[in-house]
């Protein structure tokens, strides 16, 4: 595997922020009961990660190591101030409200001053890695909260909607509305974090049991190398 | 009773951590000894209360300078940022045996929603400064409270039999989720 895919593999999967490393939850909670929501809330996200890591692994030479934080967060902070007043602008106000407070709080997000701190300003990363870890870890968060978006609005209220247009999928008889509230937001994400979890260990053990595997063939191999020896 | 209502809504009827989902980072992540969410929880208390404060006063000079619309979340993080390092030199000066006990949760508080969203919501509401003061109070000793009783939740949670794939924080929010389902009694609770 070569390293950029593996950068990308490790925000999307190994390292997801919202189901493995628990980074930045408080979206993944309060914009997932509608799936627009969910979508406007990644690529916000996307947005002002994916410039915070390019000027950060830019400047990463000029900022003094001991302000670096103060430094990387005026930088978030004002992309952040950027990206909310162009959602203003451009997005139907309903969604807007929706998001509410959530895009601005996304200035103290920890996946963005994480990434920043533990990958754009490393040395040994270039602005293009940056640039694929931006998008390996937004993917990752987008990922996670449409999904939880998904289940919430299917079971909670039955339609499938997109800028006004509703397409129903479970009549309303049948709908769970308790998916809507903060309580089914909670529990939504709980059994998707349980479910993921038990596919990588899965994966894990899979993986484990590849290796001992190849450990014993390696043993025998050579069991049988050193017979062969011996036999001359 | 506007007080009294809004010192309610903000502790228990729209709880900050179970109806309006801010604060969860350091809510799954330092519930796990209730020492450290009892240490979390009064330091919260106190840079809330005090950055509010400052951000009311700051929130007047930006209107008053006409800068309010793009620079308030720059100067508002700013003011967070260095009044909780100031908090920590204070502390570590004055109180060395509190300062030793918040420990790391101190330098931990910046990037908590919770101080953030008290100094956003106090601008969008309008409140005056009495208001402020009850409000940032009250959300968070409602914080802390919900921290204090999940991390007695699940001290006792550790000890349960589950599939290995809930256990840790894939059951801790579930948790929450039940006791969120518990605070619905609470909404639209009016004085």
């Amino acid at each position: 595997m070569n390293k950029k895919l593996k950068t990308f593999l490790n925000g999307l999967l190994f390292e997801n922020p919202t189901l493995v490393i628990f980074l930045g939850m408080c979206p993944a909670l309060g914009t997932t009961s509608k799936i627009e929501s969910a979508v406007y809330m990644s690529l916000c996200v996307l947005a002002v990660l994916l410039c915070s890591n390019i000027i950060i692994s830019l400047l990463r030479k000029i900022i003094p190591n001991e302000i670096r934080i103060p430094v990387y967060i005026i930088i978030i902070a004002t992309l952040v101030t950027v990206v909310d007043m162009i959602f203003h602008a451009y997005l139907s106000y309903s969604i807007y409200k929706e998001l509410g407070s959530f895009i601005s709080l996304i200035v103290v997000n920890c996946i963005i001053l994480g990434r920043a701190e533990a990958f754009a300003s490393k040395e040994e990363n270039s602005p293009l890695d940056s640039i694929i870890d931006a998008l390996g870890y937004s993917c990752g968060f987008a990922g996670a909260i449409i999904i939880v978006a998904f289940f919430r609005e299917l079971i909670g209220s039955g339609c499938l909607s997109w800028a006004g247009n509703e397409v129903r999928i479970i009549p309303a008889k049948y709908t769970i509305s308790f998916f809507q509230t903060n309580a089914g937001a909670f529990i939504t994400l709980g059994l998707l974090v349980a479910v993921y979890t038990y596919f990588m260990n899965l994966a894990q053990a899979k993986k484990k049991q590849k290796e001992a595997k190849k450990k014993l063939d390696e043993k025998v191999n050579t069991a049988a190398s050193l017979k062969a020896e011996g036999g001359k | 009773m506007e007080l009294l209502s809004i010192a309610f809504a903000a502790m228990l009827g729209s709880n900050i951590i179970l109806s309006r989902f801010l604060g969860i980072c350091p809510f799954l992540g330092v519930t796990k000894k209730t020492s450290s969410a009892v240490g979390m929880g009064l330091a919260l208390i106190a840079v809330v209360l005090l950055s509010s404060i400052i951000g009311y006063a700051l929130n007047l000079l930006l209107v008053a300078l006409d800068m309010a619309s793009y620079l308030r979340l720059v100067v508002f993080i700013l003011v967070i940022a260095s009044f909780v390092q100031l908090l920590e030199f204070v502390l570590k000066r004055f109180f060395p045996s509190l300062y030793k006990a918040l420990g790391v949760y101190l330098p931990l508080i910046t990037t908590n929603c919770v101080v953030l969203q008290v100094c956003l919501d106090l601008v969008a509401r309008d409140y005056n400064l009495l208001q402020t003061i009850v409000y940032a109070l009250s959300t968070s000793v409602g914080y802390m409270f919900i921290i204090v009783t999940f991390s007695f939740i699940r001290t006792r949670l550790d000890n349960q039999q589950m599939p290995s794939s809930f256990k840790g924080n894939a059951i801790a929010i579930i948790t929450a989720g039940l006791m969120a389902m518990a605070f619905i009694a609470f909404t639209g609770f009016k004085f």
